[in-house]
């Protein structure tokens, strides 16, 4: 099958007074229509970055330095303003953390979802209107039509969210990044946002990069994980196999310190330090200073991603 | 053997007037002028207790009142009705004075270490203030020896304590406010949701760091969180929230295995479980009601898949069930549920 998008040594810079800050260092990972990615790892591992740089979205003063991104064969991280206009909100969509990115406080959610149709569609007012209130059904929002007329404002957080993938819908997109879509949500609103995204993910056949630091929930949503650790991906794998067999030493600190892989009360395990500045990154590989296996290697040579079993690990431990 | 309570709230009612001024609350109807109250019943009689040492958690969707519960038995908020106590000691009707000696025994951890530490203060100004207030008797040496063997408690190098809160990651700052809390020998502390703000790795060192201190000093916890996997493995006791009400209290192991609250069992339903694929999530229908129009008889109703015209008009008590957990539900008494 072809790949539905390709990221090739994408390369992210801040240009910071205080000196050039690599957010992003060389990441590679593709996708297939309708696959479903997870992106995880600590806050300031760079998955925002990663996120938004697909679609181009990073602003000043960061800047892609470097690498591709391949979207249905074509690299547009070289497209211009216009022409990245008729694929984002289009054939990528994004749904962030808070609605309120997404949503107009001021005009009805009626007239911004045709307003974001008829941005990218040749058709009528009329038949904005219908397609608009199709997409209310499927994320099951009650009485669409009445719904059209009302202002973000008038809707609980979880309906807000549902509302955002809803126009996300609204131009049959291929594939969807959600940065932290539940994570200001309740438990019950979060799995059933959850639940409403991979099912239309998988009845619209659309691919789904999912970033979030929550292991629980990429388990349940996605087929493949990529761990993220100082601006660079550490392990990619099958996501079955990375929360029951992870390799990379932080994968493997990540799971043992869930309270779910311990004995109740039991003292949970604790990675120690912190994740390091994108700016005092360490030598060799950027976790050594924390990781219990260390070589000598481990602080002079930074480790590449290498085939391991059926996934990929930068870490000297599997040379 | 009786455990020995430390805490106990009786039928606690919270209601908070939101009406504003009179002007706002003018109304006019069939030609008459009349004014409306507005109230957010955010505690709906509460009750429950809490044992010496133990660790006592309070889940429940956004809004069901967990941290107006803090606040309340903290003596922050004054309670509309019911009755609060100490060891034994009414509290929540004294006097600021009156209330003083208590004060030091109960504390308060919040969420966002950076917003509950001055930033214009030192560590150590931070530290040294409550204990002056409360121990005025204390020398400076004392006090200085106190700030640093508590820091070095809490894992924060007592060399750092001149430096401010920005200077400190977040997990390091909440160190600190752990360390505030500890200043002055509390027996209880009030932690609301004192981890979610964290990264996971440094959840499990606040985490552990709370398990620690509650070991050495015999500490009590209510502990509010979100986070069910978290209440599982500390807490001894839960009791879930919904509107204000405790629909489900019980010893953890029972809760978890055997919920019998629609709620409960919904909310537990909905953890996003390790190793498994797809979600397998009882779905509830509609949102949660607001708490200024509260549904009539169970709070629950309009969203319960096994509501019936009982359940509609009439609310429902806590009944003791054989394992010591507590339901507040007609279907379970009913044996339906
Ligand atoms: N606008 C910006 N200016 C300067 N640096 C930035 C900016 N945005 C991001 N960065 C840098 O990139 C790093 C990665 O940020 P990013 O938001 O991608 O992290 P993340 O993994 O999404 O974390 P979180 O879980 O907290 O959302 C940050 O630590 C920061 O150093
Ligand atoms: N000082 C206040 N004045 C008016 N209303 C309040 C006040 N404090 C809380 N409320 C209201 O009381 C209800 C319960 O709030 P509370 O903060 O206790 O909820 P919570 O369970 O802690 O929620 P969360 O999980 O979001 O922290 C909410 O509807 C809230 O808006
Ligand atoms: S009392 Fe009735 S409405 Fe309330 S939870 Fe039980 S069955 Fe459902
Ligand atoms: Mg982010
Ligand atoms: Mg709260």
């Amino acid at each position: 099958m072809d790949k539905l998008l390709e990221v090739k040594d994408l390369v992210v810079k801040f240009a910071l007074r205080t000196g050039t800050l690599t957010a992003l260092n060389g990441i590679n990972f593709s996708l297939l229509p309708g696959e479903r990615m997870g992106l995880v790892g600590e806050s300031g591992a760079g998955k925002s970055v990663a996120g938004f740089s697909i679609i181009n979205l990073i602003s000043k003063p960061g800047f892609i330095a470097g690498g591709e991104v391949i979207f249905e064969g074509e690299d547009i991280s070289k497209y211009n303003f216009e022409q990245m206009r008729s694929i984002r909100g289009n054939k990528i969509s994004m749904i962030f953390q808070d609605p309120m990115m997404t949503l107009n406080p001021v005009l009805t959610i009626g007239t911004q979802m045709t307003e974001t149709l008829l941005a990218h569609k040749q058709m009528s007012k009329e038949e904005a209107t219908e397609i608009a209130i199709e997409c209310l059904k499927k994320v099951y929002i009650p009485s669409p039509e009445t719904r059209l007329k009302q202002y973000p404002h008038e809707f609980s957080g979880g309906m807000r969210q549902r509302i955002v993938i809803a126009i996300s819908l609204l131009t049959t997109p291929k594939l969807i990044i959600a940065d932290e879509p539940t994570t200001a949500l309740d438990v019950t609103i979060q799995a059933e946002i959850m639940d409403l995204l991979l099912e239309l993910c998988i009845k619209e056949k659309m691919g789904l990069i999912l970033i979030t630091h929550d292991l629980g929930v990429v388990s349940q949503t996605t087929q493949k994980i990529a761990v993220m650790y100082a601006g660079r991906i550490v392990e990619k794998g099958k996501t079955l196999d990375i929360i029951t067999n992870p390799k990379h030493p932080y994968t493997q600190g990540l799971i043992k310190a869930l309270p779910q892989t311990h004995k109740k009360g039991e003292k949970l395990y604790q990675i120690p330090g912190i994740m390091p500045n994108l700016n005092q990154i360490p030598s060799g590989c950027p976790f050594h200073p924390r990781c219990t296996f260390k070589k000598d290697i481990c602080s002079q040579i930074e480790p590449s991603l290498k085939s391991v079993d059926k996934g990929e690990v930068a870490c000297h431990l599997y040379a | 053997m009786q455990k020995e309570q430390i805490l106990e709230v009786q039928n606690v009612v919270k209601h908070f007037d939101i009406s504003g001024g009179i002007l706002d609350q003018l109304r006019f109807n069939k030609g008459k002028i009349y004014l409306e109250k507005k109230t957010v019943k955010a505690l709906n009689g509460v009750s429950l207790t809490i044992n010496k040492g133990e660790t006592f958690s309070v889940v429940g969707e956004s809004g069901c009142g967990k941290s107006t519960l803090g606040r309340t038995i903290l003596g922050l908020y004054p309670p509309n009705k019911g009755q609060i106590f100490f060891k034994g000691n009414r509290i929540d009707n004294l006097s600021p004075k009156k209330m003083l000696p208590f004060r030091t025994k109960m504390q308060m951890i919040f969420q966002d270490p950076y917003a509950s530490l001055n930033p214009r203060k030192t560590v150590r100004t931070t530290l040294e203030e409550p204990i002056r207030f409360h121990q005025p008797s204390l020398s400076k040496k004392e006090i200085k020896e106190k700030v640093e063997e508590i820091m070095a408690q809490v894992g924060v190098d007592p060399g750092w304590a001149d430096r401010y809160p920005h200077e400190f990651s977040g997990g390091q700052r909440q160190r600190i406010s752990i360390a505030r809390a500890l200043m002055v020998d509390p027996e209880f502390i009030v932690a609301d949701e004192p981890i979610s703000a964290l990264d996971v790795s440094i959840q499990a060192q606040i985490l552990n760091l709370l398990m620690e201190a509650q070991e050495k000093r015999n500490l009590s916890y209510l502990f509010i969180t979100h986070d069910l996997s978290v209440v599982e493995h500390i807490s001894s006791r839960v009791a879930v929230m919904y509107l204000g009400r405790i629909c489900e209290m019980g010893p953890t192991e029972n809760l978890f295995d055997s919920p019998r609250h629609p709620y409960t069992q919904a909310l537990l339903s909905a953890i996003p479980k390790l190793g498994e694929t797809g979600l397998k999530h009882i779905k509830l229908k509609g949102e949660v009601p607001t708490p200024i129009h509260l549904p009539s008889g169970c709070v629950f109703h309009l969203r319960c898949p096994h509501a019936n015209e009982r359940c509609k008009k009439e609310i429902p008590e806590l009944i003791t069930l054989d394992n010591q957990t507590q339901v507040a539900c007609h279907g379970v008494e009913e044996k339906r549920i």
